[in-house]
This record gives structure tokens, sequence and C-alpha cells, in this order.
């Protein structure tokens, strides 16, 4: 079962003992914080698990898989995520 | 932005203690780490999601002095944004 916005509610719900229509409020101010500070172009770094980067992509020359034509591909922004050490030996087990 | 910055500004939209906006974070993180831990999925609408990766063992060299060294098989989180995040990052 992949972890969901729902669980994150019911987890503060249950911790902190608020309603869930105010755990959901929370949770989705909590997540509005940190795409709006990207929206920005500003990282957000949240130790012992990982920093979210904002990437400028440079214009460049692309296919289109499905008919194989030439085509170029305009500049753009994205968001990459950076894995902190202590993550990554969580998930392997460490 | 870090952790405290997040935090606070949690604290200041949602009009809650500090105490609560940081059990608030750390819970969000700390239940997205267990279940990535856990091989799970994590999926969140307009955030992103992310999904584990298994790599398995090769060996490498060491770039600096060309000695070969055995990677062993590892896992490693793959994230993904999700489409609201990528609309509003890009503009």
């Amino acid at each position: 079962m992949p972890l969901t916005k729902a669980q994150l509610v019911e987890s503060i719900h249950n911790q902190i003992g608020l309603t869930k229509n105010k755990s959901a409020e929370i949770v989705e101010t909590c997540l509005e914080i940190i795409k709006s500070t990207l929206e920005s172009g500003e990282d957000v770094l949240i130790s012992g698990f990982g920093k979210f980067c904002v990437r400028e992509k440079k214009e460049r020359r692309g296919r289109n898989p499905a008919t194989g034509s030439a085509m170029i591909l305009a500049p753009r922004k994205v968001v990459t995520f950076k894995c902190s050490g202590k993550l990554k030996d969580m998930i392997n087990g460490k | 932005m870090n952790k405290l910055e997040l935090v606070e500004a949690l604290r200041e939209e949602a009009g809650i203690t500090k105490n609560e906006s940081e059990v608030v974070v750390n819970m969000v993180f700390d239940e997205m780490s267990n279940a990535m831990a856990n091989d799970d999925r994590v999926e969140i609408r307009g955030f992103c999601s992310f999904y584990i990766k298994q790599y398995k063992a090769y060996t490498g060299r060491n770039p600096k002095t060309g000695e070969k060294v055995e990677i062993k098989p590892k896992k490693l989180p793959f994230f993904k944004f999700g489409k609201e995040l990528k609309e509003r990052v890009d503009k």
C-alpha cells in the first residue's frame, strides 16, 4: 500500500488529537508552503530526509518517441530530489 | 528554506503552536521515510511520489585513483514530481 495524504492526516489526527478536518488542512498548508517555496525558485532542505532543488534545464534537441521526428524541447524548470545519507541508510536497512 | 523555517511558516499559517507544527513536519517526513524503508511507494497528490529502485552490484572505479572497487547492491529512492508542482515551478 503506498503512503498517501490520507494516511498522513490520520497520523496527525492520532498524534496531536486535532480533528480530521483540521489535520487535513494542516497537511495541505504544509505541502502548500513547500510548493510555493519551490515555485519561487528556492530550494527546500529537510535535514535527515533530503533536499528538493529547482533546476533550470536548457533548451535541447529531442525526438518524439512515437513518430521519431526531431523537435526542439523548450528550456524549462524541474524539481529534483537529493536523498540524504540518513534516509539512504534507512532504506538499505543500516 | 530549511526544516526550521518550514516549521515556523506552518505555525504562522496554520495558527498552531510551535510544538504542534514541529510534530507535524517531523511526522510528514518520518512517515515518508518509514514507507520507503519498508519498500512502499509514497504518493502525495499534487506534490510528488517516491518509489524504491533496486540497483545490482557492479564493479566501479575510483575516479581519482582508477582503482577497481566492488559496488554492493543498493536501494535508492526515485523521485517524481507531481503535475501541479511541475506546472507551478515551470511558469
